[in-house]
């Protein structure tokens, strides 16, 4: 079986992202980029499977322009076995991305297409759902737990009531909550290996290109500051501030 | 002109709050240009549910559609569902919750449209302000003539509506039959009686500082004294002390209590973003450079060991 892994570059999680001053985006010059980290650990998944001998290969795929090669390369190195980058311009929307995973899915019979619940720069959370409506197949988003068994794949989601799980047919779409793993850490030599895996170059327009109407990103603004607050000296002050306050 | 459709969340006895909440930024749409809103409810013996929704104020009518296949929560069965229900609309809106944020993607790219996750204000019938980079960024969206809108709303972001409406409930039949491929196994909830995270006034959260599951009672006792919610950071999570339901931030629930007390928790942005609309932040941390005190209205460096027995004390 194969697992086709998503890998989103995004600005890394630990940057204190900064909106430019004209409104335009958030300052990316000179800023740190990284594997979105859903999706390192939906490779990780990806890979534990491998180990487990429940996978065959593992292939990484990001879209967008030449810099993305950078994070497939973390992926290969990683441990995935070839990569896939899908020429595009950076600002696709989800439905184009999904459009994107549904056709390498069908192109190289995927078992498992794997992704991130949600990338940290634009906080969409949609990539799964959509791959998994325009595919026809399951979807089992935020998962905290996924055993495969033949041909049925049985995840814990973490939902706001809890966990709950499904039973789902392969081939389907498994979007990666925080507590499904801890990804490895990449040694040198396996980087050095990376650099001789495959990683192929094809063109959004042979997948089917763009698609649906593109909602029009416009002006950028740092979030309302909360007003400074006070410091207080013990617990009474914090008591009686709080009874002031009429809030205990 | 408007004609918006909204998914009800609900658990088969009772509509969450965040329909509600989806109600009145609908209404915020509304403003722009009239129009109506109407609520879809899917499950299995809902009649009690759509009633609740047709008392929601400001909703015209109500479609309830029954079927044992919608009976449980599942994306593949409520978002075709969902996107069949949806013609006609011109905007179609659910509450950001892990079930919205499931089923309306799904049934968005059935559609053939891309979606808005996390509607934070409204602008015009057709623009928007949602949150980016866990909320260090608010960026205006205005979705071009010819699409329908397809959304989640952010419920920390709006009031919910009230009631006293009286909106028509249809009976809708299932225009899609059961996905066989996805099946539910079932749901272990955390549940207990404390009030919900999501909605509750006052929230009481514990950080990775707790260092146990034990040591968590000291913040369920104060949480019990003032009848407040128990939230936690991802790092209390990770560690045990505390199920997955009650993280609080850009990946767990987004909440905006009146009152928010944090004890040993840094601050850091992801878990933040969770607590960004809250009215008053209190924050206790024995470091006196942690990034909470930043956003916290009320700050005291101390240790929560001592602060919390002295805290009850107080209150009594
Ligand atoms: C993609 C991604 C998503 C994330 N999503 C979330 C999320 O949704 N929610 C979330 O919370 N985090 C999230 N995180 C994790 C986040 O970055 C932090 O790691 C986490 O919030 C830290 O939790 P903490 O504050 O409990 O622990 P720490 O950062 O370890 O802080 C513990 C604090 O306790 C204080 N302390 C220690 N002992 C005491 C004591 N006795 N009395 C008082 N204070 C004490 C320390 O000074 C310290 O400030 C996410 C991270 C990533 C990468």
């Amino acid at each position: 079986m194969k697992i086709l892994v998503g890998i989103k570059r995004a600005v890394d999680y630990n940057v204190r992202v900064r909106v430019k001053s004209d409104g335009s985006g958030v300052e990316t010059d000179g800023v740190k980029m990284s594997v979105n980290p859903f999706d390192e650990i939906a490779l990780e998944e990806a890979l534990r499977l491998k180990e487990a001998g429940k996978a065959d290969e593992v292939i990484v795929v990001s879209i967008g322009p030449g810099d993305v090669q950078q994070q497939l390369r973390t992926g290969l190195a990683m441990g995935a076995d070839r990569a896939i980058q899908v020429e595009a311009g950076d600002t696709l929307q989800p439905l184009t991305v999904a459009q994107v995973f549904k056709a390498l899915a069908e192109r190289e019979g995927a078992g498992i297409v794997f992704l991130g619940k949600q990338a940290i720069d634009d906080d969409s959370n949609q990539v799964g759902q959509m791959t998994a409506a325009l595919w026809g197949r399951p979807q089992a988003t935020f998962a905290s737990k996924v055993s495969l068994n033949g041909e049925t794949a049985t995840v814990t989601r973490e939902v706001d009531a809890g966990l709950e799980t499904i039973e789902i047919d392969l081939p389907a779409v498994i979007t990666s909550d925080l507590r499904l793993n801890e990804p490895r850490f990449v040694k040198l030599p396996d980087i050095m290996k990376a650099k001789r895996k495959p990683l192929d170059v094809i063109a959004l327009d042979e997948l089917g290109g763009v698609v649906g109407v593109a909602p029009e990103a416009g002006h950028h603004a740092p979030p309302e500051p909360r007003g400074r607050g006070i410091m207080v000296d013990d617990t009474a002050a914090l008591v009686a501030e709080l009874k002031n306050r009429g809030l205990v | 002109m408007s004609k918006i459709l909204i998914l009800a969340e609900h658990d088969g006895d009772t509509l969450n709050p965040g329909t509600a909440k989806a109600v009145s930024c609908a209404q915020a749409i509304t403003a722009h240009g009239g129009g109506d809103v109407d609520i879809l409810v899917l499950g299995d013996g809902i009649d009690g549910v759509a009633a609740q929704a047709s008392a929601l104020q400001g909703v015209n009518a109500v479609l309830a559609t029954n079927a044992p296949h919608l009976a449980a929560p599942l994306a593949a069965n409520h978002g075709p569902e969902l996107a069949a229900a949806a013609d006609g609309y011109s905007h179609v809106l659910a509450p950001s919750s892990t079930y919205g944020k499931d089923v309306l993607p799904h049934a968005a790219a059935l559609m053939g449209v891309n979606a808005l996750s996390d509607i934070m204000a409204v602008d015009g019938e057709r623009a928007f302000k949602r949150p980016v980079y866990a909320g260090n960024a608010i960026v205006d969206v205005s979705v071009p003539e010819g699409a329908v809108i397809a959304g989640t709303t952010r419920s920390a972001s709006w009031s919910a509506a009230g009631e006293g409406g009286s909106g028509a409930v249809q009976d809708r039949a299932a225009a899609c039959e059961a996905a066989a491929h996805t099946r539910y196994v079932g749901l272990e909830g955390a549940g207990g009686d404390r009030p919900d995270l999501q909605t509750a006034p006052v929230v009481v959260s514990g950080g990775r500082a707790l260092g146990s599951a034990e040591n968590f009672d000291l913040i369920y006792g104060l949480a019990d004294k003032l009848g407040a919610a128990v939230g936690a950071s991802r790092a209390a999570v990770d560690a045990g002390y505390v199920p997955n339901d009650m993280q609080v931030g850009q990946t767990g629930k987004i909440i905006s209590p009146e009152l928010y007390l944090a004890f040993g928790i840094s601050g850091a942005i992801q878990h933040l973003t969770g607590i960004k609309d809250a009215g008053t932040i209190v924050a206790v941390n024995k470091d006196a450079d942690a990034p909470i005190f930043e956003v916290a209205d009320i700050g005291l460096v101390g240790d929560l060991f001592t602060v919390i027995p002295e805290f009850e004390q107080q209150l009594s």
